[in-house]
């Protein structure tokens, strides 16, 4: 850990006052928010973050989780993610949510984390994490690593040659498949961003991970009335039972008609630099009646362009038995 | 004549256990420490003024340090130094100065010792500074300018190039000449199997990171509190290498967060927290962080063939087991992993090859049940193979080849209840139900299989001193160097210590992890029983044999005129075997004999003699349960039965915990843990508990353990043989094996990972 | 061939190096007592315990989230001390394993795992104790699965995961009984 500074405003204003005037994009900043502490403390233990000053938010008023007009659902940025996943709204109307969370992490952490800070959750690249070796997204300009590497945990979808690394939440899978919007206020007020568009594509950028930029702060993230309750699941794979980042991760939701797919929502966790989602896909299903043969398809449009390193081809047969399995679980469909 | 002090006789009133502490399910003495936070771990004995070590690692494989600059580090408030090779004090030319009680033959790695770059991550400067943060954050502003070599981390390139190696290390013989002609009667036999495997590269991880901290007195001796599975190896190491005597070093390590071998040899920050405490003559303490758990030994990678010939009705004729290892450029790590596929089964046709193959690596280390946790997988997944091609239950065919004898040296063992495992093992999983046929189990999408092998490991023993000291209130205080990184040493020997001289446990206590002890040998290879145990036995044997000599030669005493034989010893008195009535108290011979203690101190030889004429091990049946998930790939170990034959138990209930943690060790290593290396750097790359994944909680599921009850006057004086080890060898063998029989598919690269599941 | 590439080699190698922070002053309550102590912001709470409260009862497995050994209970909820700052504690309520007995009768739990003997080296257990007190309280565990599942985030070495199950188990069972089946 380097040298930093230590503030803990008492308002979202002067909060924001800590941030102010910082170019870019928030993964840049110099100056960052701190209140789970959780991704972001370990960082910068391992010297990957080195931030000037942390500016700690975790007692700002945003930890609230609150209806809102037109029937949906606002999380408080500083809600930790044990009391999203168990709150009874959250388990009622958005159980692929809850389950999505308690995927993820450990009882611990899930008490610390905050929603917030869970959107903003780095990845867990091998090389991201150790100075010692090349890395686009930590150092740009030193290569990556994991492209000639080890590379069994990497993307298959949206990946670049300068990255090839994945976002790690669980819950933003889930917050994409909802059409989640994050709320954020800055300097020139506040504004939305749908979730679709808050995380990138590495690109040739990578070290930057969302569209948040350095002086503004998360404030709450909305979820539609529609939560997908009756045919929803979140599906994660990893290598073992418990505490692990997926190797694949689904979110899958359906709208049935009976048995025939009103509106169908798919995002993948694990394959990606951001949660996966795929228009294409959804339509594919739309329509259509809920069935295996119908969700092998969905899922080969999905992974049309899924492309395999030395370690991870598996990864996209995988992702395919995965889908079908978490649409199949959803649906309600039994499999043979 | 000296008055007799007036001590009541605690004894008298104590809550006394009647009968044996040997066999007894006591739960730990040191339980309580454990469970309030008061047990004192390496790193945590703090000092005023304690100065904080952090270490900086390579970032290449093989190479130079062309050019270290500590300036910035240097420049900070409270920063008192940065050892590199440039600075370090005058150290010993020779290897045997760097030599400790486990190395191989070779040279061992000496850190800071010149620019050279062995290995990747391997330490090559050390931060000192007022506090752990600091030296830290200053560790991050040392610029390393590096010449890189070509390096070689590949065991498949590297094994063209591999030798075959002598006896060089302790423990290991090389592999006994072929019998026969295995590869003839592999060609003619009638059914055969010929199997190729690896084994990933694995690291220790003992929860407990790897520590040292060294007090520095004003007379420039020291006490080191290391993490350690041997304090006299630890004090050997640092006075050799920092040319100290033994007067000025004691070490103290009365807990220990783990080890599974890591401690077998002094780790790096040992050097580094001595090096710095005797140049700066302050109190400091290095620690290493998790990712340099990675930087030091670990089990080696392995790859290995298994061919078998059996006739159609499962006689083996042939046995090859043909296994090559890592070892690093400047020692000869062998763990010979071989052999037991010549002890296990009888069969006339055998040839065991063994070979090393040199890489740029820190040289490999014990691993719980080294050699045998590699090697016995691989012939009994090859075994399950020759069953399922003979049609033949898998546990008929190891009946079938069961020998009595160790056929690689013609010996008999001294006892080997392998049949009771087998047949208590599968009574209780079930295993007549079992139905033969691969994938032929299945509820929904999970694939149910069952799978079994045998474990072995070698039953040894080395020699140890203990002393006791028994006060005239009846406390028994018994010691020796020995440590305790989990199995319950403290425990056993207390139990031993009271079962011999019939005192209850709280009266009893065990002295461990100090050099100001007697000699012990290192905490490692189930021997600790064995061999410190024999050491207790013997010097509370000796206090026994006093008192009872006293007590016999009381003239106006009850036992009068009784011989010593006639006497047995419970509830601290000596009790007359014909007449229980007649007895007298610890407490009442000693004050009779104007005693205040009784000391004496014994040395456990082994029984050489009886010793050589016998094979010596324990063995072990293991039965699994895998629920396999047929489209995700997911392995779930579903029910685990272990029976175990090791000699006497002396304590079923901490014996037990050492069983099922082994049993987890194996899930791990069948399933779950791989360090993974970047070819092109040479460098493990998931060097975290995050990636390098060791099973958690929901990974595991019902195991039951069954010591199968068996006889041994041979192995030692106590009959116990030690559970240390075998509690893991076999275990990946009876998952694969039952992800065979779940699948259909045979998976001989562990771990079993997703990927190869589906892959297959 | 050179390697520049040294692990503290990169990015911000030209500046000057920051001085080491001030300190600041922190009031916790740890245990019932209150306790004022000057750190600095980048020591975490583990540190602050284990390093400058000399209590060492809370264990450093990882110092990175990954193993549970730090767990301690802040505000009454389980969370990992190594990562977070002690500045950010500021005013809370921090139990600690050695917080857990009164007096000489011991917790529930730590009897439990004692009896179980659900620990070997006794490195990870102040950690699983503190975790286990954490899930009681959520309330959340109903079955075996549950309590493993709910305690992945302990990483026991030593494998003693049945063990701790069954200590929990018999703790929970108990507690079960005492409130006479209410949910």
């Amino acid at each position: 850990m380097r040298a930093f500074s230590y503030d803990r405003p008492d308002s979202v204003d002067a909060a924001l006052r800590g941030v102010a005037n910082q170019p870019g994009t928030t993964t840049e900043a110099a100056v960052k928010f701190v209140a789970g502490g959780t991704n972001l403390l370990d960082l910068m233990k391992a010297d990957v973050m080195r931030p000037d000053r942390l500016v700690d938010i975790s007692r700002l008023n945003l930890d609230k989780i609150e209806e809102v007009d037109g029937g949906g659902l606002r999380l408080g940025a500083l809600a930790r993610n044990s009391d999203t996943a168990y709150d009874a709204r959250v388990q009622a109307r958005y159980p692929m949510l809850s389950k999505a969370i308690l995927a993820g992490a450990s009882a611990q952490l899930r008490n610390m984390a905050t929603n917030g800070g869970n959107l903003l959750q780095r990845t867990r690249c091998y090389y991201f994490y150790d100075t010692g070796t090349p890395c686009n997204k930590r150092e740009p300009g030193t290569g990556c690593g994991a492209l000639t590497g080890v590379n069994r945990i990497h993307a298959i979808l949206g990946a670049s040659d300068h990255c090839i690394a994945v976002h790690p939440s669980d819950m933003c899978v889930a917050l994409a498949a909802l059409e989640a919007i994050v709320r954020v206020t800055g300097p020139k007020g506040e504004r939305t961003i749908p979730f679709a568009d808050f995380h990138r594509l590495p690109g040739d950028t990578p070290h930057i991970d969302s569209t948040l930029a350095a002086d503004e702060l998360i404030t709450a993230i909305d979820l539609p009335a529609k939560g997908f309750a009756e045919h929803s699941t979140y599906l994660k794979v990893r290598d073992r039972a418990s505490y692990a980042f997926a190797l694949v991760s689904v979110a899958a939701a359906l709208e049935l008609d009976g048995q025939t797919i009103r509106t169908a929502r798919l995002a993948l966790g694990g394959v990606a630099h951001k949660p996966w989602r795929d228009p294409a896909a959804e339509a594919e299903l739309a329509g259509k009646p809920a069935s295996l043969e119908n969700f092998r398809e969905a899922s080969r449009v999905l992974l049309r362009d899924a492309k395999g390193q030395s370690h991870n081809a598996f990864k996209i047969g995988l992702a395919e038995r995965a889908i079908v399995r978490a649409l199949a679980e959803a649906a309600g469909v039994e499999h043979p | 004549m000296i008055a007799k002090p007036t001590i009541p006789d605690p004894l008298e009133r104590s809550n006394p256990r009647p009968g044996a502490q040997i066999g007894k399910p006591v739960s730990r003495v040191d339980g309580r420490l454990k469970v309030t936070g008061g047990a004192k771990y390496a790193a945590e004995f703090n000092t005023p003024g304690l100065a904080h070590g952090y270490i900086v690692s390579s970032a290449i494989a093989r190479g130079r340090i062309l050019a270290i600059d500590t300036s910035k580090a240097l420049a900070l408030p409270g920063v008192f130094q940065v050892f590199t090779h440039q600075n370090r004090p005058s150290l010993p030319w020779f290897d045997r100065k760097w030599k400790d009680d486990d190395a191989p033959k070779g040279s061992p790695f000496r850190p800071l010792y010149d620019a050279t770059i062995h290995h990747a991550l391997q330490p090559i400067a050390l931060v000192v500074a007022e506090s752990f943060e600091l030296a830290r954050y200053a560790a991050r502003l040392i610029h390393v300018t590096y010449e890189a070599d070509e390096h070689q981390t590949d065991l498949h390139a590297a094994s063209a190039d591999a030798f075959t190696p002598g006896k060089d290390k302790g423990g290991f013989q090389p592999p006994p000449k072929p019998r026969g002609d295995a590869d003839k009667a592999l060609a003619e036999a009638e059914v055969s199997v010929d199997l190729d495997f690896t084994q990933a590269v694995e690291h220790h991880n003992p929860m407990e990171m790897h520590a040292s901290t060294v007090i520095y007195h004003n007379d420039g001796t020291l006490t080191v509190h290391d993490k350690t599975q041997g304090p006299i190896n630890t004090q050997t190491y640092v006075c050799n290498v920092f040319d100290l005597s033994k007067d000025a070093v004691r070490v103290i390590s009365p807990f220990v967060g783990g080890a599974f071998g890591s401690g077998l040899r002094p780790q790096h920050q040992l050097f580094m927290a001595v090096l710095a405490a005797t140049t700066l003559k302050r109190s400091v303490r290095v620690e290493l962080s998790r990712p340099q758990m990675f930087s030091f030994g670990h089990r080696p990678e392995a790859l290995q063939r298994v061919a078998l010939g059996a006739k159609k009705d499962g006689t083996l004729t042939a046995v090859i087991h043909e296994a090559v290892q890592e070892t690093s450029q400047t020692e000869n790590y062998v763990e010979v992993v071989v052999n037991w596929s010549g002890q296990q089964y009888k069969c006339d046709n055998v040839r065991l090859d063994y070979k090393l193959a040199r890489m740029d690596t820190h040289t490999p280390l014990d691993q719980r049940a080294p050699g045998a946790a590699t090697g016995v997988p691989a012939l009994e997944i090859a075994m399950d193979a020759l069953a399922a091609k003979l049609g033949m239950d898998p546990l008929e065919l190891r009946l079938k080849n069961y020998t009595e004898v160790d056929p690689n040296t013609g010996k008999p063992f001294s006892s080997k209840e392998l049949r009771a495992c087998f047949q208590q093992g599968a009574e209780r999983f079930g295993w007549h139900k079992r139905s033969h046929a691969p994938r032929s189990m299945r509820e929904g999408r999970q694939l149910i299989g069952w799978g079994m092998a045998t474990g072995v490991w070698d039953a040894m023993q080395g020699q140890a001193v203990a002393s006791a000291r028994l006060g005239i209130d009846g406390t028994l205080t018994v010691g020796s160097a020995t440590a305790d990184i989990g199995p319950g040493t403290y425990t056993a020997m207390t139990q031993i210590a009271a079962d011999i001289l019939g005192l209850p446990i709280d009266r009893v206590s065990f002295q461990l992890g100090d050099t100001n002890l007697p000699m012990a040998p290192l905490q490692g290879g189930s021997w600790t029983v064995s061999s410190v145990g024999s050491a207790v036995k013997a010097v509370c044997d000796r206090l026994r044999d006093k008192l009872a000599g006293l007590a016999v030669g009381l003239n106006d005493g009850p036992l009068k005129g009784l011989k010593a034989d006639d006497l047995h010893f419970a509830d601290g008195c000596l009790i007359a075997k014909s007449d229980p009535s007649w007895r007298l108290s610890i407490t009442e011979v000693m004050r009779a004999n104007d005693l205040l203690v009784l000391e004496d101190e014994a040395r456990s030889i082994p029984y050489y003699k009886s010793q050589m004429q016998h094979a010596l091990g324990t063995h072990s049946a293991i039965f699994a349960e895998v629920r396999v998930d047929e489209d995700l790939g997911t392995v779930q170990v579903t029910r685990v039965v272990s029976a175990v034959a090791a000699g006497r138990i002396i304590n079923p209930k901490t014996a037990r915990s050492q069983v099922l943690g082994a049993v987890v060790w194996g899930i791990g290593m069948a399933l779950e843990e791989e360090t993974m290396t970047d070819q092109r750097l040479g460098r493990f790359m998931n060097h975290d508990f995050g990636e390098y994944h060791i099973p958690v909680n929901a990974d595991v599921h019902d195991i039951d353990v069954i010591f199968v009850e068996e006889h041994d006057d041979i192995v030692n004086p106590l009959g116990a043989k030690g559970v240390g080890e075998i509690g893991i060898v076999g275990v990946p063998a009876a998952i694969a094996n039952a992800i065979y029989h779940a699948t259909g598919k045979r998976l001989c690269d562990l771990p079993i990972t997703v990927d190869k599941i589906l892959g297959a | 061939m050179s390697q520049p590439t040294g692990p503290a080699s990169q990015g911000h190698a030209h500046k000057q190096p920051a001085p080491p922070p001030d300190l600041m002053d922190v009031t916790l309550t740890i245990n019932g007592s209150r306790k004022t102590l000057r750190v600095a912001p980048w020591t975490s709470l583990l540190d602050a315990l284990r390093l400058h409260l000399d209590m060492t009862g809370t264990k450093k497995g990882c110092d990175h989230g990954q193993c549970g050994a730090c767990t301690v209970l802040v505000d009454g909820r389980r969370i990992n001390s190594c990562l977070t700052l002690a500045v950010m504690a500021e005013g809370r309520t921090v139990t600690t394993i050695e917080g857990l007995a009164s007096g000489d009768a011991l917790h529930p739990l730590q009897e439990a795992f004692v009896e179980h003997d659900a620990f070997q080296c006794g490195y990870c257990t102040p950690g699983q104790i503190c975790s286990a007190v954490g899930m009681l309280e959520e309330g959340h565990a109903r079955t075996d699965d549950d309590i493993r599942e709910l305690m992945s985030g302990n990483l026991c070495r030593c494998g003693a995961y049945p063990n701790i199950v069954a200590a929990i188990r018999q703790v929970m069972d108990s507690q079960a009984q005492k409130d006479g089946g209410k949910p």
